[in-house]
C-alpha cells in the first residue's frame, strides 16, 4: 500500500495536532491558562503560516487527488492565518474585561481556520463541504459563545438555523452535480467540461444554482444575507471581528476556486447568476446601512456591500478579475480588523457602548482613535489614495475589460451612496459636541490600529508584495 | 412498475422541499426546525445513494458516509445552542426569537 504525501497538507495537521494539545492544556488548567492558550494559539498561526509558505509553490494534489496545494491556497491560507490572528490577540482583553475569560474560545478558533484552510485546498466537492462544516460548527458555538447573555445565544440560533439551511442546499447541488456529471473531484470535472464531452445539462445547472445558493449564505451575499446583521449585532464583539474576517476570506476564496477551475467553461451559465447577486448585495450593503445606529450592524451591512464588489471580480471571470478580487480581500481583512480594533475600544465607565452617537466629539476625547477611525471609514468608502480605493480601482478596471461596463457603473453608484454612512460616523466624530469619552485605549488594540492604519494609508506607496503575490495566486487558476 | 433513478429523485427533491418549507413555515417550536433540517441532510442521502448505484461508482456512497457524521455533530451543536438558548428565555417558540430586529 502506498502512502499518500501527508507533507502537502502539513500546516493543516499542524494545527489539527495543536488544537487538540491545547485542548488537553485547558482541561488539566482550567480557564487560568486562557491567556496562554490564546498566545500559544497566536505561535501556531505563525508557525502554521511559515508551512504554508515554505511548502514550495508547486501545484500538488494528494489525498487520490482530494487536496490541493499552489499559490492561490498559500495566499488565501495566509491572509486567513492572519486574520484569525489578530481576531485572537483583540479578544484577550476584552474577554477578561468582560469576564468571558474561557479557554475554549481560542481552541474554537483554532478549528474554524483549520476548516478554513481545507476549503481553500479543496480539490473535490466531498473536501470541500468537509471544510465548509469544520468551519461553520466551529463558527455556530463561538456566536453563541456569551452563554448566559439572550442576544448572544439568539445570534447563535439563528445563524446555526441558517447555516444548517444553506449547508442543506448546498448539498443538494453537490449531489446533482454529481449525479448528472459522475464524479466529484475538480480536475475531472473540469476535464470533462473542457472536452465538452459532458453537456451541461438541465440538472447540472440546478445544481450549480443550488451551490451558489450555499456559498453565497457563506459569504453572507444578497439575497441569503439576512443572517449577517443579526449575527453581527449579537454575538460578543470579538466574534465580530472574526466572523467579519476570515470566514468571508475563506468562503470568497472557494467560490474563486469552485467557479474558475471545475466550472469555468461554464462561465455564460453561472455569470448572470453571480451579476445579480452582485448587484444585490452592493446595493443592499449602501441602503441598509444609512438608517443604523449600531455600530456591529452597520458594520454588517457594510460587508455585505463589500462581498458584492469583490464578486464583481467573480463575475469577470478572467483573470484579471480574481487578482482584483485577491487584492480586494486582502485589503478588505486589514480595514476590518483596524475598525473592529476601534469598536473594541468603545469602552465608557460602564461598560462596552456600540451606538454610533457614542463616537460624538470623539475627535476632541481621544484623537489618535478617531484619526484612525477616520482612516479606515475614508478607506472603507473607497476614497484615494487610501488602500480601500485601489481594491475598488483593480475590480472596477478588470469588470470594464470584461466587458462588464453596467455593472461597474451600479459598483460606483453604490460606493457613492456607501460613502454616505461611512462620512456619517467622521462627521460624527469630529464635528458633534463631545459624548461622555471612552476609556483609555489598551495597548494591544492601539498597536492592531496602528499597524493597519500604516497599512491602509502607505499602499499607495508599497502595493508590490500584495500585487505580485495576488498575481501569482490568480495565475494558477488559469493554467 | 420499474422503480428507477426518476422515481428516487422525484422522492428526494420532495423531502428536500419539506425540509425548507419546515425551515420557513413553522411558527411553534425550534426542535420542528431541527428535525427539518435532518429531513433535508437525508433527501441529500437519498440522491447521492441512487446516483452512487446508477452510475456504478462508489464516491456517492463515501459522501453520504461523511454527510451521516457530520450530521450527527450538526444535531449536537444545534441542541446544545438550543439548551443555552432556553435557559437564557425559558422558550424554545420561533415566534418569540425577534430580540434584534432591522
Amino acid at each position: 500500500m502506498v502512502l499518500p504525501d501527508f507533507s502537502i497538507a502539513l500546516p493543516e495537521i499542524f494545527l489539527a495536532c495543536v488544537a487538540m494539545a491545547l485542548l488537553m492544556v485547558g482541561a488539566f488548567r482550567g480557564n487560568k491558562s486562557t491567556s496562554l492558550i490564546s498566545w500559544l494559539s497566536v505561535l501556531a498561526f505563525i508557525f502554521a503560516g511559515f508551512l504554508v509558505q515554505f511548502e514550495g509553490h508547486a501545484t500538488v494534489t494528494t489525498f487520490g487527488g482530494l487536496y490541493r496545494d499552489d499559490n492561490f491556497a498559500v495566499f488565501m491560507k495566509t491572509l486567513c492565518l492572519g486574520a484569525s490572528a489578530f481576531a485572537i490577540i483583540m479578544s484577550i482583553d476584552f474577554n477578561k474585561r468582560e469576564k468571558l475569560v474561557r479557554f475554549e474560545f481560542p481552541i474554537l478558533i483554532v478549528i474554524a481556520t483549520l476548516g478554513m484552510m481545507v476549503m481553500i485546498s479543496a480539490n473535490d466537492l466531498m473536501t470541500m463541504y468537509l471544510g465548509i462544516e469544520l468551519m461553520s460548527l466551529s463558527l455556530y458555538v463561538t456566536a453563541a459563545f456569551k452563554r448566559d447573555s439572550v442576544r448572544s445565544t439568539e445570534a447563535g440560533l439563528k445563524y446555526f438555523v441558517l447555516g444548517a439551511l444553506s449547508s442543506g442546499m448546498l448539498l443538494y447541488g453537490v449531489s446533482l452535480i454529481y449525479g448528472f456529471s459522475g464524479t466529484t473531484n475538480f480536475d475531472v470535472l473540469r476535464d470533462t467540461f473542457m472536452s465538452g464531452e459532458a453537456e451541461a445539462g438541465v440538472g447540472l445547472l440546478i445544481g450549480l444554482v443550488f451551490l451558489i445558493a450555499g456559498l453565497a449564505f457563506k459569504v453572507s451575499a444578497v439575497p441569503f444575507h439576512m443572517w449577517a446583521p443579526d449575527v453581527y449585532e449579537g454575538v460578543p464583539t470579538p466574534v465580530t471581528a472574526f466572523f467579519a474576517a476570515a470566514p468571508k476570506v475563506a468562503a470568497i476564496a472557494l467560490f474563486l476556486r469552485v467557479f474558475v477551475t471545475p466550472f469555468g467553461d461554464l462561465v455564460d451559465q453561472w455569470q448572470q447568476i453571480i451579476v445579480f447577486v452582485s448587484i444585490a448585495s452592493m446595493i443592499l450593503g449602501a441602503f441598509a446601512a444609512i438608517n443604523q445606529k449600531n455600530i456591529k450592524r452597520l458594520m454588517a451591512y457594510s460587508s455585505i456591500g463589500h462581498i458584492g464588489y469583490a464578486l464583481v471580480g467573480l463575475a469577470a471571470g478572467t483573470e484579471e478579475g480574481v487578482r482584483g478580487v485577491l487584492i480586494y480581500m486582502a485589503i478588505y481583512v486589514v480595514m476590518n480588523i483596524g475598525t473592529f480594533a476601534c469598536i473594541l475600544s468603545m469602552r465608557q465607565r460602564d461598560g462596552m457602548v456600540e451606538d454610533i452617537s457614542e463616537l460624538a466629539g470623539l475627535s476632541k476625547t481621544r484623537p489618535w482613535m478617531a484619526f484612525f477611525l477616520l482612516l479606515f471609514m475614508f478607506s472603507l468608502a473607497g476614497i484615494p489614495p487610501l488602500a480601500g480605493f485601489f481594491g475598488k480601482f483593480y475590480i472596477f478596471v478588470a469588470a470594464v475589460n470584461a466587458g462588464l461596463v453596467p455593472l461597474a457603473v451600479v459598483g460606483l453608484v453604490t460606493s457613492v451612496v456607501g460613502a454616505y454612512y461611512y462620512l456619517r460616523i467622521v462627521k460624527i466624530m469630529y464635528f458633534d459636541d463631545a459624548a461622555e469619552g471612552f476609556e483609555p485605549v489598551s495597548r494591544t488594540q492601539t498597536i492592531i490600529m496602528t499597524a493597519s492604519g500604516l497599512f491602509v494609508a502607505f499602499f499607495v506607496i508599497f502595493p508590490a508584495p500584495l500585487l505580485e503575490g495576488a498575481e501569482a495566486a490568480a495565475a494558477v487558476l488559469f493554467p | 412498475m420499474e422503480i428507477g433513478l426518476a422515481h428516487y429523485l422525484t422522492v428526494s427533491a420532495i423531502l428536500l422541499t419539506l425540509g425548507i418549507f419546515g425551515i420557513f413555515l413553522n411558527r411553534k417550536n425550534v426542535i420542528v426546525i431541527l428535525m427539518s433540517v435532518e429531513l433535508m441532510l437525508l433527501a441529500v442521502n437519498i440522491n447521492l445513494v441512487a446516483f452512487s448505484a446508477y452510475l456504478g461508482n462508489l464516491v456517492g456512497q463515501v459522501f453520504a458516509l461523511f454527510i451521516l457524521t457530520v450530521a450527527a455533530g450538526e444535531a449536537a451543536i444545534g441542541l446544545a445552542i438550543l439548551v443555552v438558548y432556553f435557559r437564557n428565555r425559558g422558550t424554545i417558540a420561533v415566534e418569540d426569537i425577534h430580540h434584534m430586529k432591522g
